[in-house]
């Protein structure tokens, strides 16, 4: 049995907004009978173009039922541009969260909803899945929806985008397929920490002072502090920079001495090479 | 009002294989291969219920091995098998309906050197006999066909199937688990050489199982270790288990006539109560246990009509895909091209000698609502047909 939230089971049994509308502005429609899931989304604007009216229905298990519901109350008085920044993740975090293997259902709620602000934009049915760029044949599983959910919810693997896509549920066959997309998708992905092209031509002994206190102020205190830790800049001499540490634990050894490599390697790579970190006089260093 | 209609899945203890198990969780603890009177004491019993599983199917004590369930059994007897064939013969057939107990490992065997083929069956279900028979080559090695489907309840021929493969010098093997109990079963008429049950499927605990091995059938043990169990599965009995397993076999031998027909009718009432009051539902399969109703319900999906049914207390299962966790639908209602506007909406009631009329009348009374209310927000009723079929889904 499914371990559904109160919340979710709630949408499920008594799910808001369900129905149709005369003369929408915007209808979408993802899904299908044979996928086991579908939902049909319509919606009314008002005339200040925030979304005033909105419906569903659907076909599915009770996390399709409930995540349609909770779309719906979250895009109710929103603008279109609101409305479009709504993730899956917004409607899984909504109802307090989805298992694993339910994720598609919270990424179903919010393709109908870009269905649908397409259809309003372009003012004609939502064009028809171009075979070319289904890869899972199976479920009807098109490119650009695999990319949107790897990137959106930094999946890793194929069975992650198989929870949040199905794509890869059915025969298997588009598993290499996948994985190649994910590659894809990481390689494109900006490196976490965006590569600053360390200076390294001679330093005045003023621009040396300038960079090692920004280094520490943009790189290493935020990190630091978010544990509860500090550093403070004592002194430059030369290459040697003297620093205070304030690990989480001020007294271990190990969390200074690993202070301290972190905050040398820091200073070494946006700075110089040849700098070396020392710790205060005064400060104890063994517990 | 609970009402539990699950019991293909897994059914209640008897409370008399409860009653009969007890001592062993208490007085009577020693190990039955032992030289004294602890030890013997209790082999008595491990032999009365090897007595009780062998006369439940009309076969002989020696021919029980004990097991810890279907699944061990299936594999046992596949795997077991094949192994100790002396012939070279390399090709299995099977059926596309098997639980995975079977499927799965034939599947295995498949990818380790055997030929392997999967009969299909029509849209009732009903096994395609003449590709059955075609598909018994000098090569085939083992036929391995269950008696009848958990998730359908329908019953297949294993009496002619059996006769046709013994007859090539094939050894057959049939999952019985859902059988036992609830169809006489008699190894005397069929000539099966290996055949699986499973106690909790007929009122005993999980966990514990028999395989019965036609004398003169070899077989490799697959859990090599001791001497028990004839040499052909290692491990101290789990004696409790077996215990309760020889007194669900024997209740079961004793009420199975008089229980099935009242089952029989409290299903077929169930049956008809659904079909009378719920628009677009349909009966999957033909030819079935007593016990088991699988029915489908356009439109609309199992999981939502299992959450809403245990709303009311009472407990099925479904083959749709999402309530198993998995993205398809049941191999088994694919298998009979059960199309998809129904194989997502089914829910399989299973029934079992507990279940009273009043229980019946009250899913009788809820079904309609829920169908209602699911359909109600399904995107597929009234106007949208069109809709429905033009996806590219292919599973
Ligand atoms: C037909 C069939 N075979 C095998 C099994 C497996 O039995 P067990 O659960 O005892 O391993 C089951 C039950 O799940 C079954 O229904």
């Amino acid at each position: 049995m499914w371990n559904y939230t109160d919340k979710l089971m709630d949408h499920f049994k008594n799910p808001r907004n369900v129905g149709v509308l005369e003369e929408p502005d915007g209808v979408g429609e993802v899904g299908s009978l044979a996928c086991g899931d579908a939902l049909r989304l319509m919606f009314k604007l008002d005339a200040e173009g925030r979304i005033a009216d909105v419906k569903f229905q659907t076909f599915g298990c009770a996390s399709a039922i409930a995540s349609s519901s909770a779309l719906t109350e979250m895009i109710k008085g929103k603008t279109l541009e609101e409305a479009q920044q709504i993730t899956n993740r917004d409607i899984a975090e909504f109802l307090g969260g989805l298992p694993d293997q339910k994720m598609h259902c919270s990424v179903m709620g919010r393709d109908a909803l870009l269905a649908a602000i397409d259809n309003y934009r372009k003012g004609t049915p939502p064009d028809e899945k171009v075979d070319s760029d289904i890869v899972c044949q199976c479920f009807g599983v098109t490119r650009l929806e695999i990319e949107r959910a790897i990137e959106e919810n930094n999946l890793e693997t194929v069975a992650e985008v198989t929870n949040y896509t199905k794509a890869g549920g059915g025969c298997g066959g588009c598993v290499d397929d996948i994985q190649a997309i994910l590659d894809e998708v990481k390689a494109a992905r900006p490196a976490p920490e965006p590569e600053k092209t360390p200076p390294r031509r001679r330093l005045t002994t003023l621009q040396k002072i300038k960079l090692i206190e920004e280094t520490i102020e943009r790189e290493i205190r935020p990190a630091l502090q978010k544990d509860g830790g500090d550093v403070e800049l004592i002194d430059i001499e030369g290459n040697r920079v003297v620093v205070s540490l304030r690990g989480t634990c001020s007294t271990c050894l190990v969390s200074q001495v690993t202070l301290k490599k972190l905050v040398e390697a820091k200073l070494r790579e946006f700075v110089s090479d040849e700098l070396r970190v020392e710790q205060a006089d005064g400060e104890e260093e063994v517990a | 009002m609970n009402v539990y209609l699950d019991n293909n899945a897994t059914t209640m203890v008897a409370p008399e294989v409860f009653a009969a198990m007890q001592p062993f969780f208490g007085e009577f603890y020693g190990n039955p291969s032992s030289m004294h009177r602890f030890g013997g004491q209790v082999g008595r019993h491990v032999d009365r219920a090897r007595q009780q599983v062998a006369d439940l199917l009309g076969a002989e004590p020696d021919e029980i091995i004990f097991t810890a369930g279907g699944s061990e059994g299936d594999n046992l007897a596949i795997k077991g098998a094949l192994e100790a064939m002396k012939s070279g013969r390399r090709h299995i057939i099977t059926t596309r309906v098997e639980h995975p107990a079977v499927r799965v490992t034939c599947r295995w065997l498949r990818d380790h050197g055997f030929r392997l083929t999967e009969i299909p069956v029509d849209r009732e279900g009903t096994l395609d006999m003449e590709r059955l028979e075609e598909a018994l080559t000098p090569d085939t090695a083992l036929v391995s066909v269950m008696w009848a489907n958990n998730e359908t309840g329908v019953v297949f021929p294993i009496e002619h199937i059996a006769r046709l493969a013994k007859a090539r010098g094939i050894v057959v093997h049939t999952d019985a688990v859902q059988a036992a109990g609830k169809l006489p079963i008699d190894l005397k008429q069929v000539p099966v050489d290996l055949l699986t049950i499973s106690g909790h499927k007929l009122h005993a605990p999980k966990g514990v199982g028999a395989l019965y091995v036609r004398r003169g059938t070899r077989i490799t043990p697959q859990i090599h270790g001791g001497h028990q169990e004839g040499g052909k599965r290692a491990g101290t009995e789990n004696v409790p288990g077996i215990v309760g397993l020889g007194r669900a076999a024997e209740l079961a031998a004793e009420t199975m006539a008089e229980e099935n027909d009242r089952v029989r009718a409290l299903r077929d009432r169930l049956e008809q109560g659904l079909l009378q009051n719920c628009a677009g539902a349909q009966v999957n399969g033909r030819n079935r246990l007593p016990n088991t109703l699988n029915i489908s319900f356009e439109f609309i999906e199992g999981e939502s009509i299992l959450l809403m049914l245990d709303e009311v207390g009472v407990a099925a299962s479904s083959g749709s895909a999402c309530s198993s966790g998995s993205l398809e639908p049941s191999h088994v209602l694919r298998a009979m091209g059960v199309p998809f506007t129904l194989a997502h909406g089914s829910v399989r009631f299973s029934l079992s000698r507990y279940n009273t009329e009043q229980e019946i009348d009250h899913v009788i009374e809820h079904m309609p609502g829920i169908v209602t209310r699911l359909r109600e927000i399904s995107p597929f009723v009234g106007g949208a047909a069109a809709w429905a079929g033009k996806s590219t889904c292919n599973v």
